[in-house]
């Protein structure tokens, strides 16, 4: 690796696109935050974050799109995006392992010592005294008021399906790419695309129904809690996932990769996977043991 | 930008000019130079605000401030240093180093970079700000537990928000170091054959792409239970406030060692050169380090003693928390070793070598007292452990960045420093750091406890004492700032090697090196 | 602190240091852990001192070697370096010896730590409740239950007065108890955490809301102990002192007979109606340690955190059941906690009749204990 030429580096020139970078997302912050607090204002200044967030996003992508098809990226760039694409995502497994520990922490640890577990007797006597362990629980103060939980093999196994399967359809479409049949890329991708987006009509469905049907909401204690905080981070993940696949879509009918260089296409391709990977986990923590 | 002017892109020597070279470029040594100024600036406000804790301290009563206020000040004075001071300085310092140390031209992703140090001004407005709210800034520590930190004002989604963003800067500036390190090496530059700076830095990365994104989770957690009624660490839902705390400190040990371990690589060249002698245990050094990042990972509940764990738990933390004393032993040993039987000269930067390398051991003793969990039900939350983690992060850390500074300024700028100040500098800030310091070891063992804005008759003259070596060390921080502004404005010419003993390929490149370096690699035998 | 007297503790700070080896001076001068009145307190303080010298030993060790190497290796004395780097032996000699080390520290270690678990087999239970910022004390085998308050007066924390002997380590209600006797303490908090802690009991204990920690102690002489709460908890928590006052067994049997009755004419008063004055006197005191940490001692708040009771719309306009509401109940998410639980009905008849009439809130209305039991 290191025996490669440095010859041809690309080093860009100075670029507008951080700092606009960083000025959307503290617009997009400040306006968040002033929402929250009840201030006037603060939804305005939210979506104005947002709507330069997404410019800058077309600006700075735009610019590296044209970077790439200008030929600028050598072999050792792309393993510089390579690297950085990998860690990106682990430091994305991270994120999601705080949730998943939180979890892990209430049904292993805090439920049962609630229950008078371990050398908790004495909380579940004087505290918590009607309460016993169960899972899944709103708490022993009954939190958010009498709820149902979501079922396992409905929607869930549903969208279990259609992930799994736009994981096929990817790699198929990848396949495509690499003996350079267009058609098949196309289509492979546009496969994915779409069940992504049935994945998320799926789940504003079964979200709906929650709050509706089912009174299960974020108040709905801790179940309620680590149930939308996963299902939620993922939803919004599985969001990005599909942008970045349209993005995908748009730039293969345009024709811009090639069979040896098409880095953009594996690295959203490989973020599809570690979604898949990640709504497996939750199909089996959060809906189904 | 068009497709154009990108095929015209090649290097020019210049920089752009004037104001909008700063906002805009994506020079590894430009973006080093302004995370080094930020940190700068930030180490004296976060040193302004424990400067009013010590000032409020110096005798019991309250004189200057409220309790609330107080409690700003000292939650404001730990995020600021870390999060402001400390590691932007190692990421300045990394920028400019890394780079001419492995013979990359650049870092891997140049405008990745710019954004990186970019967030962070903006970050601290939100921060900083807070101050200004209803309700005050963040008063429950830095460690924001439940459910204390859910009664901040209007600050509190601000706080929230500046981590979130700090923690994108720093994971998208550890992805970068990682990629730089791993793919940018020039011919003949194999892993172990790099600088341990390097080594270190590749490790620190590491911990750090693997533990703020749990910071930024505890507290979006922390956010819903605030305004979306979400009871993560609320009993009555069936959470726990101590979840957070094994969260945070998931995060918050391996954060601390992120504060030490580029300072072990500063330390781990600066004293070879000044020994005029071979780093001795290289090999070590590297496996040492590895080992105190795996361990960081399984000792967090240290910090948690007395929230009643299980027994097993303590005794599972204590012993591994102990075990951490081999590896940094180790690299204690090598240091000396290294020295035995050198060639020794004590220019600025090696003094503040070896008062890191005997300072920081004491902190880490004091460390190695907090692990004996028994013991540490006596210490935790008293000025005991104050002292300790002052004592590894202040002769710790910011010596090692100020050895740093004093050691590579010359290569950057092309001076070199005045060395007489710079040993004022150092006699000042080590005689004022100890006694600002070392009397809190008996204030915490005579039973003060921390974040206190007024305390029992017994604890005067210590603080009042403490407070006396404050000002000392504070007031001498200016002298700092003077010296580094002289040897940028001027100063005798330094040669390439700037230093005698000095190995390495940054020592090749002229001083100060051009604004591009190693466009074509070097060849490493 | 005048500057003579700083400068008195200042002549004995230097006279102390010169005293430092003799450990009588020590402990005398607060340089060190106490070794405090059980056997705990006694473990943690042998395992310190034990670890404390282990560190000094290798320190002089570590540091001896190098400071000769920085003398006799010196380039200005003509040293010529040599150029090894690598001795596998020494490496290993010097990863081996810590590990040892270290497994010599933890036997004793683990020993102590089991007992302290050892909660088993107590001769009574005392709960330990965490508020902003006072201690509740319940004798879960005596039916006592009191508030525990720091009764330094802000006239010397202000630095208006005298500062007096145990400044911020004294309270209202010390928690008081028998010697010899091995006692669980059940901690845990109503509000956020906070930490009960006695340096001579040997521990400190997090309170933690909705949950219940179990420690115990068996104090071994009768005094009087002082500690602090240890979590940070808010704006007072610098003036949550705890004091622990063990007597023998026969002055803690007087102890709780007195308490006993005091309680009975307690629970008589509250059925009979009270007349303005008496709720005033009452409220200004209940006031004064329950709100106006918070409010102020003039009702005017402080700044934006806490609201003003003087001439508030709830205080005074506002229908006397919102008021008493609000007090009861607290506002969730604020710093207003909820004191249906901290306070009897006549101590919320008073404090709510005293600030619907004080700083010239002026309603001239009156609540009696009857109005509050029965909004409960
Ligand atoms: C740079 C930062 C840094 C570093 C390097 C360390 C290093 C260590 N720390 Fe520290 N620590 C902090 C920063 C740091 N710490 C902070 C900020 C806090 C408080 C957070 C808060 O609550 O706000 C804290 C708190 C803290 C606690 C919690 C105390 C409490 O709240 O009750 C504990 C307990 O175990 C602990 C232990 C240790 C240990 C064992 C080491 C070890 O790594 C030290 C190892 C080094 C040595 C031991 C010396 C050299 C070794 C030899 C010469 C070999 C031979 C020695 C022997 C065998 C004895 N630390
Ligand atoms: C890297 C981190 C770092 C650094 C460098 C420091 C540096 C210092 N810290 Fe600390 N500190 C922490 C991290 C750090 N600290 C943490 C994590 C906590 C725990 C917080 C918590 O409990 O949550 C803490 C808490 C803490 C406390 C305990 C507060 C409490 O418990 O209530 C105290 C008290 O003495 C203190 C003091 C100091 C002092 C005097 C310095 C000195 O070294 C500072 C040096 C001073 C200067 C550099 C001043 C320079 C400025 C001027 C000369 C004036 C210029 C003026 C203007 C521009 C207006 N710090
Ligand atoms: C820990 C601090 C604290 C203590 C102690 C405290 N309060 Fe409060 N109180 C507050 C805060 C904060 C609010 C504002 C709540 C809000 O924003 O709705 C408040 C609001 C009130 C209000 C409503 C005022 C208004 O204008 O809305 C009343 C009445 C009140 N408190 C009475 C009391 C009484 C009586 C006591 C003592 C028994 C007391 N408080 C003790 C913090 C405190
Ligand atoms: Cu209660 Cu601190
Ligand atoms: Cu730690």
């Amino acid at each position: 690796m290191s025996s490669t030429s440095h010859d041809g580096y690309y080093v860009p020139h100075g670029s507008y696109w951080p700092i606009t970078a960083s000025v959307a997302v503290f617009v997009t912050m400040l306006g968040a935050a002033n929402w929250l607090n009840g201030s006037g204002g603060g939804s305005t200044l939210f979506v104005i974050g947002l709507i330069l967030v997404v410019f800058m996003m077309f600006g700075w992508f735009g610019t590296v799109v044209k970077e790439s098809l200008a030929g600028r990226y050598n072999a050792q760039v792309d393993r510089s995006f390579r690297w950085s694409m990998s860690w990106f995502i682990f430091s994305e497994v991270m994120f999601f392992a705080a949730f998943f520990g939180a979890l892990y922490y209430a049904r292993t640890f805090s439920i049962p010592w609630l229950g008078g577990e371990g050398s908790n007797a004495m909380t579940n006597a004087v505290l918590w005294p009607a309460f016993e362990t169960v899972w899944p629980t709103n708490g022993p103060a009954d939190l958010g008021g009498a709820y149902q939980i979501m079922g396992t093999w409905g929607l869930p196994a549903i969208n279990t399906l259609i992930l799994l399967t736009s994981g096929v359809t990817i790699t198929w479409a990848h396949w495509g790419l690499q003996k350079n049949d267009r058609k098949q890329l196309i289509r492979g991708l546009a496969a994915t695309v779409l069940l992504g987006f049935t994945f998320l009509c799926v789940q504003a469905y079964e979200y709906s129904h929650a709050y509706h049907a089912l009174n299960l909401t974020l108040g709905s204690g801790i179940y309620g809690s680590t149930f939308f905080m996963l299902t939620g981070f993922h939803g919004f993940h599985v969001t990005i996932g599909a942008i970045m696949l349209t993005v995908m879509l748009v730039r293969s009918v345009r024709g811009h990769f090639t069979p040896e260089h098409h880095f953009a296409f594996e690295a959203a391709s490989w973020y599809w996977h570690f979604v898949d990977v990640v709504w497996l986990g939750l199909f089996i923590f959060v809906y189904w043991f | 930008m068009s497709t154009d002017a990108i095929a015209h892109d090649d290097h020019h020597d210049e920089p752009a000019k004037g104001l909008m070279r700063w906002v805009t470029t994506t020079n590894h040594k430009d973006i080093g130079t302004l995370y080094l100024l930020f940190s700068l600036l930030m180490f004296f406000v976060g040193g302004a605000m424990a400067l009013v804790i010590r000032a409020e301290l110096f005798q019991p009563g309250l004189q200057l401030v409220d309790p609330h206020f107080f409690n700003q000040m000292t939650t404001m004075h730990a995020l600021v240093m870390i999060f402001g001071a400390v590691m932007p300085a190692f990421v300045g310092l990394a920028n400019w180093l890394i780079p001419m140390m492995i013979g990359a031209p650049d870092m891997a992703l140049p405008r990745l970079n710019n954004w990186s140090f970019w967030i962070m001004p903006f970050a601290f407005t939100l921060l900083l700000a807070t101050l200004f709210m209803d309700g005050g800034a963040p008063a429950s520590g830095w460690t924001i537990y439940p459910p204390l930190s859910l009664q901040t004002g209007d600050a509190f989604p601000f706080l929230i928000f500046a981590i979130h963003f700090m923690g994108i800067s720093s994971v998208m500036g550890s992805i970068n170091i990682i990629a730089t390190i791993l793919n940018m090496r020039a011919p003949g530059m194999s892993l172990m054959k790099m600088p341990l700076f390097v080594w270190t830095w590749l490790i620190t990365a590491y911990l750090l792409i693997a533990v703020m994104p749990v910071l930024a989770g505890a507290v979006t957690m922390l956010l819903t239970d605030k305004f979306f009624a979400t009871s993560f660490f609320n009993a009555a839902g069936g959470g726990d406030p101590v979840m957070f705390q094994h969260i945070f400190w998931f995060f918050g040990h391996p954060e601390v060692y992120i504060l030490i371990l580029p300072a072990f690589g500063i330390i781990s060249q600066i004293i070879p050169t000044f020994s005029r002698k071979p780093l001795f245990g290289y090999a070590s050094m590297v496996y040492a380090t590895a080992s105190i990042a795996f361990l960081s990972f399984i000792v967090w509940a240290h910090h948690m003693f007395t929230v009643g764990m299980p027994l097993a738990g303590e005794l599972f933390f204590m012993y591994a928390t102990s075990l951490i004393a081999v590896p940094t032993g180790v690299k204690v040993f090598n240091w000396v070793a290294t020295m035995w039987k050198g060639a020794i000269t004590f220019e600025t930067p090696m003094l503040f070598a070896l008062a890191f390398v005997v300072l920081f051991t004491i902190g880490g003793f004091s460390g190695l007292m907090l692990a004996m969990a028994p013991a540490d039900f006596q210490y935790h939350d008293t000025y005991f452990v104050v002292a300790h983690f002052h004592y590894v992060l202040v002769p710790g850390a910011i010596f090692a960045i100020m050895a740093a500074v004093y050691y590579w300024l010359p290569k950057w700028t092309g001076h070199m420093i005045d060395e007489s100040l710079g040993r004022k500098h150092f006699w000042l800030s080590v005689i004022g750091v100890n006694i600002l310091f070392f009397p809190q070891h008996f204030l915490g063992l005579a039973g003060m406890p921390r974040r206190i804005p007024d305390y029992a008759l017994q604890f005067a003259e210590f603080n009042a004492l403490s407070s006396i070596g404050a000002f000392i060390f504070g007031l001498s921080q200016l002298m700092f700032l003077w010296i580094v502004i002289k040897t940028i404005r001027g100063g005798q010419q330094a040669s390439d090697q700037v230093w005698e003993g000095a190995k390495g390929l940054e020592w090749t490149l002229p001083s100060p090196p051009p604004y591009h370096t190693f466009e074509t690699a070097p060849e490493i035998k | 602190m005048s500057l003579k007297q700083l400068s008195r503790r200042f002549g004995v700070l230097a006279g102390g240091g010169l005293l430092m080896s003799s450990s009588s001076a020590w402990a005398e001068l607060g340089l060190n852990m106490t070794r405090g009145v059980t056997s705990i307190s006694r473990e943690a303080y042998d395992l310190h001192m034990l670890i404390l010298w282990i560190c000094v030993l290798i320190g002089v060790a570590v540091f001896g070697v190098m400071f000769y190497s920085m003398y006799h290796h010196r380039k200005s004395r003509g040293a010529v370096p040599a150029q090894f780097h690598e001795s596998t032996t020494v490496e290993i000699v010097w990863t081996v010896v810590p590990m040892l080390i270290l497994i010599g520290m933890a036997i004793p270690a683990t020993r102590a730590l089991i007992a302290m678990e050892d909660t088993s087999n107590a001769d009574m239970t005392i709960t330990v409740t965490g508020y902003q910022w006072k201690w509740k004390y319940d004798y879960l085998d005596e039916d006592i239950s009191f508030f525990s308050t720091s009764s330094t007066p802000r006239a010397q924390i202000l630095n208006d007065a005298e500062k007096g002997e145990h400044y911020l380590l004294e309270v209202d209600n010390p928690v008081v108890v028998p010697v010899g006797k091995k006692i669980r303490f059940l901690t845990t908090a109503a509000d956020v955490i906070h930490a009960w802690w006695v340096p001579d009991l040997g521990w400190k204990r997090d309170a933690i809301p909705g949950f219940i920690n179990e420690s115990w102690a068996t104090i071994e002489e009768p005094g009087i102990y002082r500690g602090q709460c240890a979590e940070l908890c808010g704006k007072d928590h610098g003036f949550m002192p705890v004091v622990v006052v063990a007597k023998t067994e026969e002055d803690y049997q007087a102890w709780v007979s007195d308490q006993k009755a005091s309680a009975g004419a307690a629970a008589a008063s509250a059925d009979r109606e009270w007349t303005l004055a008496e709720l005033m006197s009452k409220g200004e005191s209940v006031y004064g340690t329950a709100c106006a940490a918070c409010h102020q001692p003039s009702g005017e708040g402080m700044g934006d955190m806490f609201p003003a009771l003087k001439g508030s719309p709830v205080t005074t306009a506002g229908p006397v059941e919102e008021h008493i509401a609000t007090v009861l109940k607290g506002r969730t998410g604020t710093a207003m906690a909820a004191f249906a639980a901290q306070l009897d009905d006549v101590d919320l008849a008073a404090v709510v009749t005293y600030t619907r009439n004080a700083w010239g809130n002026d309603t001239g209305q009156l609540v009696q204990p009857t109005q509050i039991k029965s909004l409960r």
